[in-house]
């Protein structure tokens, strides 16, 4: 087990962002967060990446409890990749100095091979390197956030919705490649996305979220079957089959 | 231009850090020569610097130098600008000015731009406490009107061109600093520095190569657009007397001593005020060219 | 056959920039009554710039070219900004991704739909009020004066979206141009706002242009559907068929999708063809 979240609760003001959450990870698996806007999942990954310091419960990473904040050591084991590739990238530096940073941050030696093997793997050519973000397309921007993540050799990744923002034709390139350095280097992948389908691809066990909470936990198999019992995960696999009038009658209005 | 330079430059996949930023250089220096009002400043600010440097070339006179048999002559072959009370060559001081006007200029930048950058890129990043208090100081010096806190100061120390820069450079920084927090406020909460955190960045870190380079070009386009108003203070002081001091060619003490002519013998305060006119207008076109290229909204 | 809505005939639109000029849509052709087409393709394809093209919402540099460009008998070719006033919004609407950036934020959504019925009908405060509110209630909104007097800060992106639609189809326009509607959305969301938008769209006999980038999706909601790739018009289907797509682009798409139903080891990827980008 590589990493274990008990009583994980994040509120902002009144509203309960995260409500008691509890989950593992075991090492080399790849464990899947679901849920709509609001629920919490991106919340979840933003805790473990440091970025929100404001929680409370325990949450332990290779058997060490952390703390409000990571040191850089942790960093240097788990790395992050972002939703938005538009977003996520310095519009100001090119590639190389994207690729670059992290080195530098971490001390690691041999910068020039570590970023060409980095692009390589990512399937980008030596010759996106000194480009700048707006020079790529959203898919080969999602590449380097990748390859900037894995530059500093982590053990586990955290990937919030790397591709909701990508075309369809895109996101199945992605995804292969993420499932394919998964496998290369041993990773642990904890993924975060609206889309059950995606996440039954990518993950052998995930979580649904609703509302903050924790509301099942099953293995993609037990999914596949519909063995689901929450109504709110059967309802939003019936969703993700797609538009059918008959079916959204069924569903109560949000307002 | 060369052909091969050019597709060089325009290169989609450069070969190396010097081309991609070469290329980045130049696309900006296309946009910015398609704005002919931008380049009319650009002509001006760097005709300035050509004159600050060649000044011995290009003056025909000494700026100090008295011929009392030739005093208040009207613009003519010999004295293009005229030449004022005791005989000196208007033309030559103004040339000879430009070296001082640029010196402030210089003196200002250097100054203000990383005062302001520091002071609101730490206080918008790292908030809490530390943008209280530098807030604070920053609502300071905001509070004193410009010209009055640097009278107050040159008063307080001596006159001098000196002591005029410290109490421009004093009174210039705090909007710049108030600039960069907005913008910080902004970038800070964009995914790429959260991306950068996610990597184990410092907060140094993350300020300085990160949160600076998205301030750099709003600074530069205000300092460029306050350039004129630093020059006209400049000269207000030297003006008022409290600024460059009998006999340096400065703008505004020229304008000053000339002033008792002005009626009679209108040259002698009429030329350096073209000239501070001329590179106040040089800026501010510059600047708002600067504004159209730099924009990060840009892209 | 009944008069058709739209007739467009080889549409050319082009953009210059700063170095070239690019080809956003080369040739589409579309003829179409009071029905759901879908528009589908991925970014880049010029699905969105055909829609806009439609709704003189060409950006000013862009050219719209076109044989035949018509909506309901008149020709859009040259029309100026007058004519284009009496059409737009009144004759033919837009429902954008983000409701976000299509409502104004400093005015209650409620005041936005009073005002966009008084711009298309001479009504006094009262009536457009009572319009607005009609028209929320249409939108399955469940309290509509409370709703009426929200800043759209207030309101869920599905409320928000719903709202939009609402003020879209309160001046009852003939046809509706939907860009991406429910991308923003949450999947049970989106499919209210969908069945919504079927409902009304059946009731008041518009015609319907539904551009969108999720292929199932529009299979499942319109009657036709516009596979679009590079600017052109790859395959034309009917949405009942679509299983029978003959395309490699669009059979390749329908490929690429991770489904729940089906256990890959590897997701298929597209692989592009140069010559689709020329003529079929």
């Amino acid at each position: 087990m590589i990493l274990s979240a008990k009583n994980l609760t994040v509120a902002f003001g009144e509203m309960r962002a995260v409500d008691e959450a509890a989950f593992t990870v075991e090492r080399g698996e790849s464990f899947g967060l679901v849920g709509e806007s609001g629920s919490g999942k991106s919340t979840v990954l933003r805790v473990l990446a440091g970025l929100i310091e404001d929680w409370s419960g325990s949450i332990a990473f290779d058997g060490k409890a952390l703390g409000r904040t990571r040191d850089r050591a942790f960093y240097s084991r788990v790395q992050m990749v972002f939703q938005d590739p538009y977003g996520s990238l310095h519009p100001r530096q090119t590639i190389d100095s994207a690729l670059a940073e992290p080195l530098a941050i971490h001390k690691m030696d041999r910068h020039e091979q570590r970023i060409e093997k980095a692009l390589e793997e990512v399937g980008l050519g030596s010759g996106f390197r000194f480009r700048y973000p707006h020079q790529l397309s959203g898919g080969q921007r999602q590449r380097v956030a990748i390859a900037r993540a894995l530059i500093v050799e982590p053990e586990m990744l955290l990937l919030d919705e790397p591709t909701s923002a990508l075309d369809v034709s895109i996101q199945a390139e992605v995804l292969n490649l993420l499932d394919a350095l998964r496998k290369a280097h041993n990773l642990t992948f904890v993924m975060v996305s609206h889309n059950l389908a995606v996440v039954a691809h990518m993950c052998r066990r995930l979580a649904v979220m609703n509302r903050g909470r924790i509301v099942e936990e099953m293995d993609r198999d037990a999914l596949r079957r519909g063995e689901a019992k929450d109504p709110y995960t059967r309802r939003l696999m019936a969703a993700s089959r797609g538009y059918d009038r008959k079916l959204a009658e069924s569903f109560k209005t949000l307002d | 231009m060369n052909a091969s330079w050019s597709q060089w430059l325009l290169d989609e996949a450069p070969a190396s850090r010097a081309q991609a930023r070469a290329g980045a250089f130049y696309r900006s220096w296309l946009a910015f020569r398609r704005n002919p009002l931008a380049m009319v400043g650009l002509a001006i600010v760097v005709s300035l610097v050509l004159v600050a440097i060649f000044a011995p070339l290009i003056a025909p006179f000494g700026p100090t130098v008295q011929d009392l048999d030739f005093r208040l002559q009207p613009p003519s072959h010999r004295h293009w600008f005229g030449s004022d009370e005791l005989g000196r060559d208007i033309f030559s001081r103004v040339v000879f000015g430009s070296r001082i006007t640029l010196m402030i200029v210089l003196l200002v930048i250097v100054t203000v731009a990383p005062i302001g950058l520091a002071v609101g890129t730490l206080a918008g990043y790292f908030g809490g406490w530390v943008d209280a208090i530098l807030m604070r100081v920053t609502d300071v010096f905001l509070a004193f009107p410009r010209l009055i806190l640097a009278l107050a100061f040159v008063a307080a120390l001596k006159p001098g061109i000196e002591n005029a820069v410290l109490a421009i450079a004093l009174t210039t920084w705090p909007p710049y600093a108030r600039l960069a927090r907005a913008e910080t406020l902004v970038v800070r909460k964009a995914d790429y520095i959260a991306a950068v955190q996610a990597q184990g960045a410092s907060g140094m870190r993350i300020v300085l190569r990160h949160i600076v380079p998205m301030c750099i070009s709003s600074t530069i386009v205000r300092m460029t657009l306050d350039m004129a108003g630093i020059i006209l203070t400049a000269a207000g002081l030297g003006f008022l007397g409290l600024g460059a001091q009998p006999p340096s060619p400065e703008w505004g003490a020229m304008i000053s001593s000339g002033r008792r002519f002005v009626l009679d013998q209108w040259w002698v305060a009429a030329m350096p005020g073209i000239a501070i006119f001329v590179v106040s207008l040089g800026f501010n076109l510059l600047g708002d060219g600067l504004r159209d290229v730099l924009d990060p909204k840009r892209e | 056959m009944e008069k058709p809505l739209v007739v467009i005939e080889d549409l050319h639109v082009s953009f210059r920039t700063q170095t070239r000029v690019v080809d956003a849509v080369r040739g589409v052709s579309l003829v179409m009554g009071k029905e759901k087409i879908g528009i589908v393709g991925e970014s880049g394809s010029g699905k969105s710039v055909t829609g806009r093209a439609l709704l003189g919402l060409t950006p000013p540099n862009g050219r719209v070219e076109a044989k035949r460009l018509e909506f309901d008998g008149q020709d859009l070719r040259g029309l100026d900004a007058e004519g284009w006033r009496h059409l737009r919004g009144r004759r033919m609407a837009m429902v954008m991704q983000d409701p976000k950036f299509s409502l104004n934020p400093v005015m209650t959504v409620g005041r936005q739909i009073a005002e966009a019925y008084g711009t298309h009908f001479k009504a006094g405060r009262a009536e457009a009020r009572d319009k607005a509110l009609a028209a929320l209630e249409a939108v399955q909104i469940r309290d509509p004066s409370r709703v009426f007097d929200l800043y759209p800060h207030e309101v869920s992106g599905g409320m928000g979206q719903r709202a939009m639609i609402a003020m879209m189809l309160v001046a009852e326009p003939d046809l509706l141009i939907a860009d991406e509607p429910t991308s923003a959305l949450d999947v049970t969301v989106q499919m209210q706002v969908l069945a919504i938008l079927d409902d009304l769209v059946a009731r008041r006999g518009m015609g319907l242009i539904f551009v969108s980038h999720d292929l199932d999706l529009v299979a499942a909601f319109c009657d036709r559907v516009l596979v679009m790739y590079g600017g052109r018009v790859v395959e034309t289907l009917k949405a009942s068929e679509l299983s029978a797509a003959r395309h490699p682009y669009t059979r390749g798409l329908l490929d690429c999708v991770p489904r729940l139903e089906r256990a890959q080891a590897k997701l298929n990827v597209l692989e592009r063809d140069p010559s689709w980008l020329e003529g079929a």
